[in-house]
């Protein structure tokens, strides 16, 4: 008789991706597997399919002899109610076996908004939700990733945080789990022995006590845990891992295609921008084995397609070498090579020619700021002047159709700020009028704004929040002055950016919001089908928590974060220099023109940062 | 034209149509051999299916029409094909097309219904009599949106039922393959809104011979 699984996948949309059986997944006999690990990405398979770091860590897992790294994704409303009307419990999908089942659960953390459902993963595997309720060494659940940095809302429920790069620390996590399996430790003693690790943090092993006026009173560091943890940072990223050989999904993906990583960090110092600071020091791969790791992953994949990513890819130093050779591979094979992340001011037309040859790909420029005033503010080093040039060259080079992205509630932004970007945009038509070859095709411009989120670990960390009033008013000031029918203007509702911004910054009385949130239907929050605002206001006002805490009040200056224990090798001297000169209105150079002592370097011990 | 023959079964059956388009042309380039690719402005590489499989249903004689560029070397490509694709999707044979995919008029099918607490007394001779009626109509959308009447009997031939163990019936029989096609769900729909009480649990269907009009074998 068919088994309930397949009975129901004909109900569901895109059944593809709750069955497993790609090309190089990876199946191992269980009786020689120590160690089962269920990888969970708290969204769907298509996103967390699209994510290089996930690939990498499953790679390196499954690298290890007797361990067994298993994909599960977070399964779309419709299979979830199938699930759950057919008694089946989350499972993995190499196996099919039911997480519950799993040594050590690990999730990745991208996005504050899949939080809920990290909590839902757990409820539909069946394991208990609060780490204290998790007896023995059975269902270890440990997460790592961007948001690992603010951990504080997930407090309760992980056991432990990898922070940081994870290709060396999780082997010495898997390592120690299974030592710690074989000798028959308890749960505490294995904390203990993994708190140890460098770049590990147990939220139970800190004790945070609150003012009255909310603030954080004190964190005291228990079982002598570090008082900081510093994130782990690969140095050679040329004898690092990459996923050469990886699962190539049998059914359409988010990104679906070759990625190669050609360095980490960025030089460029936004202050706005996490990812910015949180990925530093600047390493590189060097070319040669890009060449080669691109060589090996288009073969063994079979894809038409490979991106150069990073934070900033035009800042690789050996762009255009690596760029020709990688074209004398990919044009003879019909490969498409396309390079996101490139700087308007470094843009030259010849890159722009050499990636015509294949196919043309969007233009696409994130000026972030509609004022030189307040892109300088923000650190934004690109100027109008950059910007027009390069549409100027590539509505001259055919192209038709370009992306600006802009934030709105910005610090120290003003109307006059909110009424620039509908100039810049003007300025782009103007520039499209005088340059364009084919004026029959007409140009399009998408236009989106997105409401400014401060996020820990960045210049802005202590600034308020626009009110969603505010913002939607700026927002509206806006549309209202974009009137070409050349553009498109997208915005979002500031209803999600509020949340991520309350979860971003948050500490762990969070926690109960979360789960308050979960057991009243929140999780999908990222989708628009699913995201329920109301929801979410009345969990906040019924447990006595206001979300404008974290929000619009900003931090004090002297405040302890709920952050504060973790480090990302960024002094926070440097984020608070950073925050005097955006007011200021001054820029920092990036950091190949000049070392803005940051303080990421002191990561490095064998190669130099390479700024 | 090369045509390639190819079951779909086990969990790729999940797999959609423009899925199974993207893992069959990443295979080629797998297997180290490069399609001839359309010319124009987004150049796509030659290679169709000639009947779209619904999601779901499994197949044992699917075909698969390509052309590779010039200079590739053809040989043995079944198994080199094979060795990378995945799961549940394997090419039986490759030779050179000759007969047109618009004579391949039928389709041997065979849907499994499965009872859970038994086959029901009498199930196989009532699901013989409501298909062996002069016309069983459904409605169907049109591609433009107009709404047609289909007697899905008029699609359908050579019927027959057998029960292979206590708990399953299958259904198997001939059904049109273009013009009009018949989709085979329309089967276990009729059986569910005709005969009710006799609604299998579960069903699936399968596809397992191409036939040209006078019922040869299309290869």
């Amino acid at each position: 008789m068919t088994e309930k699984l397949q009975r129901i996948l004909p109900k569901v949309q895109k059944p593809a991706r709750y069955v497993g059986g790609e090309y190089n997944a990876v199946v191992k006999n269980k009786d020689e597997v120590e160690v089962r690990v269920a990888f969970c990405f708290p969204d769907l398979y298509e996103l967390g399919m699209s994510n290089l770091g996930f690939r990498i860590l499953y790679g390196v897992m499954n690298g290890m002899p007797g361990v067994w790294c298993e994909r599960v994704f977070a399964p779309w409303g419709d299979m979830e109610q199938a699930m759950r009307d057919n008694e089946i419990p989350l499972f993995a999908l190499e196996s099919r076996d039911p997480v519950k089942d799993f040594d050590m659960i690990a999730f990745s953390l991208g996005y504050e908004m899949s939080y809920t459902n990290v909590l839902n993963m757990l409820l539909l595997a069946g394991v208990p939700l609060h780490a204290g309720e998790r007896e023995g060494l059975r269902n270890i659940v440990f997460a790592g990733g961007t948001c690992a940095y603010n951990p504080e809302p997930l407090a309760d429920f992980i056991d432990f945080f990898s922070l940081g790069e994870g290709e060396e620390l999780t082997v010495e996590i898997v390592e120690l789990y299974r030592k710690a399996k074989r000798e028959n430790w308890s749960k505490h003693e294995f904390l203990l022995a993994v708190s140890r690790l460098e770049g590990i943090y147990v939220p139970s092993f800190y004790e945070h006590t609150y003012n009255p006026d909310g603030t954080i009173a004190a964190i005291t560091p228990l079982y002598g845990a570090p008082e900081t943890v510093t994130k782990r940072i690969i140095e050679d990223l040329d004898s690092a891992y990459y996923p050469a050989k990886t699962i190539i999904p049998n059914t359409e993906i988010v990104h679906d295609r070759t990625n190669l990583e050609v360095m980490r960090g960025c030089i460029r110092g936004c202050r706005f921008c996490q990812a910015g600071f949180c990925y530093r020091p600047v390493r590189k791969r060097s070319a040669k084995v890009l060449c080669e790791q691109a060589r090996e992953a288009l073969e063994d994949s079979g894809n038409h397609e490979i991106t150069m990513s990073s934070l900033s890819t035009s800042d690789y130093r050996e762009l255009e070498p690596l760029m020709d050779e990688l074209l004398d591979y990919t044009i003879p094979k019909k490969i498409n090579l396309s390079v996101p992340s490139l700087r308007a001011d470094n843009f030259s037309r010849e890159l722009m020619l050499k990636l015509q040859k294949v196919r043309k790909s969007g233009l696409t420029f994130a000026p972030e700021a509609g004022t030189q005033r307040l892109r300088d503010a923000i650190n934004k080093n690109v100027t109008e002047e950059e910007i027009l040039t390069t549409c100027a060259t590539a509505f001259s080079g055919g192209w038709n159709n370009v992306k600006l992205y802009f934030m709105l509630g910005l610090p120290t932004e003003t109307d006059e700020d909110v009424a620039g970007i509908a100039e810049l945009v003007y300025k782009v038509i103007k520039t499209w009028r005088a340059n364009a070859v084919n004026k029959k095709r007409g140009l399009r411009v998408h236009v989106s704004t997105a409401y400014f989120v401060p996020k820990p670990f960045t210049p802005f960390q202590w600034e308020k929040q626009d009110t969603p009033e505010e913002y939607t008013r700026k927002q509206k000031l806006l549309k209202s002055m974009m009137l070409s029918k050349s553009v498109e203007y997208n915005w979002h509702a500031p209803d999600l950016s509020r949340l991520e911004a309350v979860l971003a910054r948050g500490d762990r009385r969070l926690c109960a919001v979360l789960e308050e949130a979960v057991r009243r239907g929140c999780r999908l929050d990222g989708w628009d089908e699913y995201f329920s605002y109301q929801t979410w206001l009345d969990v906040f006002a019924d447990l006595g928590i206001d979300p404008d805490f974290y929000t619009t009040r900003g931090y004090g200056d002297d405040e302890i974060f709920p952050w504060q224990t973790i480090s990302v090798g960024v002094r926070r001297e440097f984020f608070r220099r950073e925050r005097e000169r955006a007011y200021q209105g001054l820029t920092t150079p990036d950091c190949r023109t000049q070392c803005s002592a940051c303080g990421a370097d002191r990561l490095l011990k064998e190669v130099d940062c390479d700024a | 034209m090369l045509r390639a023959r190819f079951s779909k079964t086990g969990d790729a059956i999940w797999m959609s149509h423009l899925d199974l388009m993207r893992v069959l042309q990443r295979s080629f380039r797998r297997a180290g051999l490069l399609l001839a690719h359309s010319h124009g402005y987004t150049p796509h590489p030659n290679l169709s299916l000639a009947l779209p499989l619904s999601v779901g249903v499994s197949s044992t004689c699917e075909i698969m029409d390509f052309e590779l560029e010039e200079g590739q070397d053809a040989a043995d490509l079944a198994a080199r094909l094979n060795r990378v694709l995945p799961a549940g999707v394997e090419i039986a044979e490759v030779y050179e097309g000759e007969m047109k995919v618009k004579h391949l008029k039928w389709l041997r099918i065979a849907l499994t219904m499965e009872y859970d607490k038994g086959v029901p007394a009498g199930a196989a001779e009532a699901i013989e009599a409501l298909f062996g009626r002069d016309e069983l109509l459904f409605e169907k959308k049109t591609k433009s949106g107009a709404v047609v009447t289909q007697n899905i009997l008029e699609m359908m031939k050579e019927l027959s039922m057998t029960q292979p163990d206590e708990n399953t019936l299958r259904l198997a029989c001939l059904i049109s393959a273009q013009e009009p096609a018949l989709n085979p769900a329309r089967i276990p729909e009729a059986i569910d809104l005709e005969l009710p009480e006799l609604a299998p649990d579960f069903s699936s269907v399968t596809r397992i011979e191409a036939l040209t009009e006078d019922g040869t074998v299309f290869r």
